[in-house]
């Protein structure tokens, strides 16, 4: 026990724990983006492999890490608005598209690897693994000044770009949600359709809107799965992060609250690997973000219930008042 | 105001509206309201006084006729076309979004902007200030929606429009929702909105509201238009004529009833809704066997609310409810009915039926667990079969077979399938609830027949219906809701005519304490 404990009191555990929590949080952020206008997009961790798949490809058929990130963005935006059309415009029900996505996700891009690599080397290979090199990697950012700050330079500094632009976007999503016109409409499209239509705001562009930001926070998770987190595509490597991200977005609707649930969750995963990396049954220490997950949800659901009755109490109160009055 | 060439800021000419389905919700209307009145649209639930005022506000095409606004015809092709043809619409049901403050709704789909990006929020609740103080209609611009209370949403729902530019304000049924204290409130500021030369149109069926503050008033009764009338020469006993009658009367043979004793017994009985308005008043009375009790009102005035707690569909508030010297407040809606009582609910296709289920299923729906349908653990389908096949035959259902979807079947065989399922469950207690609305003329027919020939084996009947025909030909004794309150009670519903019952339905007549007190046969 004391040697897990001193284990995981060290800047490298911590430093890992923002790792892992990078990719989450940028598909937390979509889940919220949506979930504020309405739509349950499930589809996230699909739309994570696809475009992890296709930053890697993009980076190396075009020797830039640049290009092979914003193909990984653009490809997110396209299968969310694609998820859209499918959605708004022909009616189908958005939980199975999300499940269609998800499932293109795992298989089609397997399928798709193979076809690239029979036609590129002859043979079909299992993963792309072997079609990045270190240099195509999104590169790592070294803070000055904090970076020589003792143990708070060694966790915070030297994360890849994504990292730090992953923790920006919870600002970015907060200010496009609750400064911006577009978030304004958006949320009463999310809560209120109705009244949203009735002053002129279009609900199915809103949607569209949402969708596609949505596609691009994914965009950003696949890419950073591909081309940070690991080196390069491999089946299912996403595995399961974009539900994590539903999870973590129930816990709390706000950007700012799904970020540390997020964090819990990244917390709960890096804690998962430490214990099997100090000799811990792999199998037994691998359900414990899971478990953390569902208590997470729990804990969030008992508290959101006495709060909701804290309110209609209070509105009743108010109403009371004013027929005394 | 400015010069325009018509007296009239609204002028809908000879408009038609008949929905895909047929149903026609109004025939050849003149709607003309002058620039600058507090013009009244009356009318009873079904008169077709929403689908005009949707028509006015761009949610719904006439099928022929002309809008005019303000000398200029005009195509209202959407609610924002009307909105820039200076129409705004307070609906009954707001169009406001809970979680946004006063000030985010009031902008929503127009908000101010600063550096091009980002909502001036400052600005939107400036606004808001400013249209609050300027038409004295106070509202708390930081607060959020979901916590103010009814009467506050609806002055942000009347900026909402007026801000819009809105010349022609429509308010739906606005004192519904509100306390008296609201609405004496709510008055005055509509006096004074009029006093800037603004023209309100006034949806209601309150008589007092109407006379107290509008100047003119059109009639709708059944989608046609039956005149528009100075309020100053008009008699309350003109307007509840126009308003309130009959077209054809559908006579249902039936001989006296001979009541024997009590099955249903309520007394006290009390609905406050969660605006804090109280619903149902302190209701009391019995229905007996062999009697069929009619009540009657324009909708909206307890009867749904009645229905649903004497079914255990919303909680009891106070008093009580006896089925056969039992209570049977709070008991699941199985225990309820184990106790002999049964059903016709108001809205068929959400209480009524399970579309998709099929009419076997459906009929079983309350008897599926009895051990007669059952053998063992899985259902007795040969029973199951017989006994949808008779109650087929004998309700006159059409269909192919008790395999069909009910969702399939006309409305009057819907009806036929519900009806069937109630009365063979072998009731004591028979809740009507509009029990023939929207269906065909033979459905009808049979429905009521099936009514009166319960009533007379034995089995106590309580019909509420809109519809005074029906209410007046079934009903043995009837009484009259207004206001949560009973305004009259008749012993022998075959003295009354179509004038006295609008009187009371419209609350121009109330009864003493005494003789309403007699519908408690103690």
């Amino acid at each position: 026990m004391s040697n897990l404990l001193s284990s995981m009191m060290t800047p490298a555990f911590f430093f890992s724990i923002i790792r892992i929590t990078s990719p989450i949080l940028f598909a937390t952020l979509g889940a919220v983006i949506v979930e504020k206008a309405g739509i349950s997009n499930i589809g996230l961790e699909g739309i994570m492999m696809i475009s992890a798949l296709f930053g890697s490809l993009g980076a190396y058929y075009t020797s830039s890490w640049i290009v092979g990130l914003l193909v990984a963005l653009a490809v997110g935006v396209l299968v969310a608005v694609i998820m859209s059309l499918f959605a708004f415009q022909l009616k189908t029900d958005i939980i199975l598209v999300g499940i269609a996505i998800n499932m293109i996700g795992s298989g089609g891009t397997l399928f798709l690897v193979k076809v690239i690599t029979n036609l590129t080397e002859g043979k079909p290979l299992s993963s792309t693994t072997s079609l990045i090199t270190k240099t195509l990697q999104i590169p790592t950012v070294n803070i000055p000044i904090i970076r020589s700050i003792p143990v708070l330079g060694k966790i915070i500094s030297g994360h890849s770009l994504l990292t730090y632009v992953a923790f920006l976007m919870v600002f970015v999503v907060w200010v496009i949600l609750y400064k911006t016109s577009l978030g304004l409409n958006l949320r009463s499209v999310g809560e209120n359709p109705n009244a949203a239509s009735s002053v002129g705001v279009s609900v199915t562009k809103v949607r569209y809107i949402a969708m596609g930001l949505s596609g691009l926070m994914a965009g950003f998770g696949g890419a950073f799965m591909s081309m940070s987190y690991a080196m390069g595509w491999s089946q299912d490597m996403v595995a399961g992060r974009g539900f994590i991200a539903l999870a973590a977005q129930a816990m709390s609707a706000e950007p700012l609250g799904s970020m540390f649930a997020t964090i819990l969750f990244g917390f709960a995963q890096a804690f998962g690997i430490k214990l099997s990396s100090i000799g811990f049954d792999s199998n037994l220490a691998s359900p414990i973000p899971y478990i953390i997950t569902i208590v997470g949800l729990v804990i969030f659901a008992i508290t959101k219930r006495s709060k909701e009755a804290k309110r209609l109490a209070a509105v009743g109160a108010a109403a009371e008042k004013e027929k005394e009055a | 105001m400015a010069d325009f060439k018509s007296e009239y800021a609204v002028e809908m000419r000879k408009i038609s509206k008949v929905y895909p389905n047929g149903v026609a919700a109004n025939q050849d209307v003149d709607f003309c309201v002058r620039r600058g009145e507090i013009h009244a649209l009356m009318g009873e639930n079904g008169a077709g006084k929403s689908t005009l005022m949707k028509m006015l506000f761009g949610m719904e095409q006439p099928t022929s006729g002309e809008i005019i606004i303000n000398g200029e015809k005009v195509n209202l092709s959407s609610p924002t076309v009307a909105i820039s043809k200076g129409i705004g619409m307070v609906h009954q049901h707001f169009m406001l979004v809970p979680s946004l403050t006063v000030a985010e709704n009031m902008v929503l789909g127009m908000a101010p902007k600063k550096n091009g990006l980002f909502v001036d929020y400052d600005e939107a609740v400036e606004i808001t200030k400013e249209y609050s103080e300027k038409f004295n209609l106070k509202v708390d611009p930081n607060a959020m929606v979901m916590d103010i209370p009814v009467g506050m949403k609806q002055k942000v729902e009347i900026l909402k429009a007026l801000v819009r530019g809105a010349k022609i304000l429509i308010l739906d049924e606005p004192t519904a929702v509100l306390t008296t204290q609201e609405t004496v409130e709510l008055f005055k500021e509509l006096v004074s909105l009029k006093e800037q030369g603004y023209t309100i149109i006034f949806i209601s069926h309150k008589l007092n509201e109407i006379m107290q503050i509008t100047d003119r008033l059109s009639i709708l009764r059944g989608g046609k238009f039956m005149g528009v009338r100075e309020t100053k020469d008009v008699t309350p006993q003109e307007i509840s004529r126009l308003m309130v009658g009959r077209d054809v009367v559908l006579k249902v043979e039936k001989d006296q009833a001979k009541p024997t004793e009590t099955v249903l017994k309520v007394r006290n009985l009390e609905y406050v809704n969660e605006y804090g308005k109280t619903m149902v008043d302190k209701l009391s009375f019995d229905v007996r066997r062999g009697e069929i009790l009619g009540i009657a009102g324009v909708e909206g005035n307890g009867q749904k609310e009645l229905v649903d707690m004497l079914f255990n569909l919303a909680p009891v508030g106070a008093g009580t409810i006896e089925i056969n010297g039992e209570s049977i407040v709070g008991l699941p809606q199985a225990k309820i009915r184990e106790k002999g009582v049964s059903l016709i609910p108001e809205d068929r296709m959400l209480y009524g039926i399970a579309a998709d289920a099929s009419i076997e299923e459906n009929v079983i729906s309350d008897r599926s667990h009895k051990k007669e349908l059952n053998k063992g653990l899985l259902f007795n389908m040969k029973k199951i079969h017989e006994l949808s096949d008779q109650l087929i035959k004998d309700y006159l259902i059409l269909c192919k077979s008790g395999e069909q979807k009910v969702g399939m079947l006309s409305g009057g065989n819907i009806q036929k399938v519900v009806v069937a399922r109630e009365f063979s469950s072998n009731p004591q207690l028979i809740i009507a609830d509009q029990p023939t609305r929207g269906i065909d003329v033979g459905a009808t027919e049979f429905i009521r027949k099936k009514l009166v020939e319960l009533s007379r084996s034995g089995i106590a009947v309580l019909l509420i219906s809109a519809d005074l025909n029906e209410v007046m030909e079934l009903s043995d004794s009837l009484m009259v809701m207004h206001g949560g309150k009973i305004a009259g009670y008749f012993e022998d519903a075959s003295v009354l005519n179509d004038e006295l019952m609008g009187e009371y339905m419209l609350g121009l007549k109330h009864q003493s304490e005494e003789e309403i007190r007699r519908v408690c046969h103690e």
